[in-house]
């Protein structure tokens, strides 16, 4: 273990460059708004997982969230921003309402993926709500199937300068 | 004894089922046998004191079927029922319990003598939900003598970044005495969106099963299609869905022992697997278009093929995993704080492992050998050298040990295969007619069953896919029991089951 720390001291990160001007906009318009820092509530309203994969990966070295001030929470009531993915089941609804209610104002919703857009692939289904702006009003959608996590990164950034 | 009661005893499966009913002309490869009611009780009764293990059971509108195994043979048995009613399979296999809750919330199918009637995936929101499913979900009750229990209820929405479900505890003290689960939260219908639909347009959905699992899922869907439509594949596809799927099962043992790490409060094992992870999917995007490749294995082929750059790129990853990942197992190996958290937490007998037919890294840690690339077996898995690890443990170190040996044994089968990949096409036209097909694929999480028929324009009819979760869900129940509630999140991570493989 200590050879490993050793080399991770040792080389350079292999953390990214955060997309363009990410780092610095968000450093102020955080700032301004939200005293540096926003929190993200992730909730999964029928996701097929993929979207969570690529969620998570967001905290592995190579894009380490943390670094912009952008950090996810446990609870809704720690979180500014809820992060939705799946095209809202209905076996969901119900849950996805209450976390929208249970978040603090303000707040924002980024729908995640092409199912939370309108449904997706499964909007024709009888157990779908038709996507996150269904049920909740939805700040911005983040499309892709999944979204990879630069384009996440990208999205949230986005949601900022609309905030700033 | 009889001499026709002895004869009855000793026959396998194709045998028994071929002497109740004559096997269907157009299902493949494994027979399926349509039995009248006595056959199907018959089977039931033979089901008691036999060790045919269960494959699946699903239902469609006027009929159930039962998928069985018998070492190696498997075979499909279907009851037709018109007044929607067939013997219960759950009394004598407890892994039929909630796939037969299922069948009733999708197609108000009747297990007689069943012994959980309470509905599963419909929670009485749909349009389609049937009278009753509405009323507030029974848990079930639990005592322990002497003891003040209290519950803890746990979701649906959880605390990380997971799919969402609801657990029901009851707890002395610090001691779970029982977990209950509660899923079908993600349900999509996908099963019946499947139905009428294009072979490609239902692949598409295959690979959103479960995201985790795409290559995996969408392989079992598109062997269950080339069955049914009597073809196969072009040989050098089956070799790049072997490859793809072998990239799959890295990255998801990466994340998944990473983040069992980091529940024992070892972040550090979680960022340094999280980096293979994250050059696994971005080796996969380089040569496959898609991190998760999702889209990647399509009914008749693949959708992509492989350059010599990008067998490079493979291979180099592959060779230089394979060091990373001893030097990490040994980080974990000799890490006691961490082994304490690990060893002897969350059992699972392996009794209870066969009862319920588990398979995967849950099974494999519980003394349940099975592998679907080995048995039934299917190409190009008979040509490479693989080994199947298998523990008798059963604890969450157990399950983390398989998924390291697993992840060399892939890294092994990926340099075979990028050494030995067959020239040639990588798809075939898919002819339109009529069939059934059953196919079994090892994905990283284990065995999945699906199984489908197609009409005359060979469009699908019914399709069932059936994820390892269905059996593993059920276990850690068990395994949990007399843990404290801390290490749950351990216990739960260490099987990884999928929420939405399940619900559909
Ligand atoms: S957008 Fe795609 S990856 Fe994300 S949850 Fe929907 S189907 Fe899965």
């Amino acid at each position: 273990m200590w050879k490993l720390i050793a080399r991770s001291l040792l080389h350079r990160p292999v953390t990214m460059k955060g997309p363009e001007a990410l780092p610095e906009s968000l450093d102020l318009k955080a700032r301004q708004k939200l005293g540096r820092s926003l929190a993200i509530r992730q909730v999964d309203a029928g996701s097929c997982n993929g979207c969570e994969l690529e969620i998570n990966a967001l905290n592995n070295p190579y894009y380490d969230l943390e670094r912009f001030g952008l950090k996810f929470v446990a609870s809704p009531r720690h979180a500014d921003v809820l992060l939705v993915t799946g095209p809202v089941t209905r076996n969901m609804a119900e849950a996805l309402q209450r976390t929208y209610a249970a978040t603090p104002d303000p707040k924002w919703v980024v729908a995640v993926g092409d199912c939370a857009f309108d449904g997706g692939l499964f909007k024709e289904g009888y157990a779908v709500s038709g996507g996150v702006g269904a049920v909740v009003p939805v700040d911005l959608h983040i499309r892709g199937c999944p979204p990879d996590p630069v384009a996440l990164l990208q999205g949230l950034l986005a949601l900022l300068e609309r905030l700033g | 004894m009889t001499q026709g009661t002895t004869e009855a005893m000793i026959q396998d499966l194709p045998a028994f089922l071929a002497r109740l009913a004559p096997a269907r002309p157009d299902h493949r490869p494994w027979p399926r046998h349509d039995l009248d009611r006595a056959g199907w009780q018959a089977l039931l009764d033979r089901l008691a004191s036999s060790d045919w293990s269960l494959l699946g059971l699903w239902g469609e509108s006027e009929a159930v079927h039962l998928a069985l195994r018998d070492d190696a043979a498997i075979a499909v048995a279907s009851l037709s029922c018109p007044e929607r009613r067939y013997p219960a399979v759950s009394i004598h296999r407890p892994s039929a319990i909630r796939l037969e809750r299922a069948a009733r919330d999708l197609f108000g199918l009747e297990a007689e003598g069943a012994a959980d009637k309470r509905p599963w995936l419909d929670h009485g929101r749909w349009p389609t939900s049937r009278a009753g499913a509405a009323e507030p979900y029974p848990f079930l009750a639990a005592e322990a003598t002497g003891a003040i229990l209290h519950q803890i209820p746990v979701g649906p929405v959880h605390a990380g970044i997971i799919e969402p479900g609801h657990f029901r505890f009851h707890v002395n003290g610090e001691t779970v005495v029982r977990l209950e689960e509660r899923l079908g939260y993600v349900h999509k219908g996908i099963e019946s969106l499947m139905a009428g639909r294009a072979p490609l347009e239902a692949a598409r959905l295959a690979g959103r099963l479960s995201g985790d699992s795409t290559v995996a899922h969408g392989l079992a869907f598109a062997r269950a299609m080339e069955a049914a439509l009597d073809i196969a594949a072009p040989v050098r596809a089956q070799w790049l869905r072997a490859l793809m799927a072998e990239l799959e099962r890295l990255a998801n043992h990466f994340g998944d022992i990473g983040a069992i790490c980091n529940d024992a409060t070892f972040p550090l094992l979680l960022a340094q697997f999280s980096l293979l992870r994250e050059q696994v999917l971005r080796a996969a995007k380089d040569c496959f278009g898609h991190r998760l490749m999702m889209d990647c294995v399509l009914p008749g082929g693949t959708a992509v093929d492989l350059d010599a750059a990008g067998a490079a790129r493979l291979g180099e990853l592959a060779r230089g995993l394979g060091p990373r990942l001893a030097a990490l197992a040994h980080v974990y190996e000799t890490k006691p704080s961490l082994l304490d958290r690990t060893v002897l937490t969350g059992i699972v007998k392996p009794e209870l492992v066969h009862r319920f037919g588990a398979g995967g890294f849950v099974g494999r840690a519980s003394g349940r050998g099975q592998d679907a690339r080995r048995n039934p077996g299917y190409p190009p898995y008979d040509e490479l050298d693989f080994a199947v690890p298998v523990l008798m443990e059963g604890d969450v170190n157990a399950r983390l040990q398989i998924r390291l040996q697993e992840a060399f044994e892939s890294l092994k089968l990926i340099e075979q295969i990028l050494s030995r990949l067959p020239e040639g096409p990588i798809a075939c036209e898919l002819p339109r007619r009529s069939g059934e097909g059953i196919a079994l694929v090892e994905g990283f999480r284990g065995e999945i069953m699906t199984w489908l028929s197609l009409d005359a324009e060979g469009r699908i009819t019914r399709c069932h896919p059936r994820d390892p979760s269905w059996f593993q869900w059920p276990l850690l129940e068990a395994a949990i029991e007399g843990n404290i509630v801390a290490d749950f999140p351990l216990c739960n991570k260490s099987f990884n089951g999928s929420y939405s493989g399940q619900d559909l």
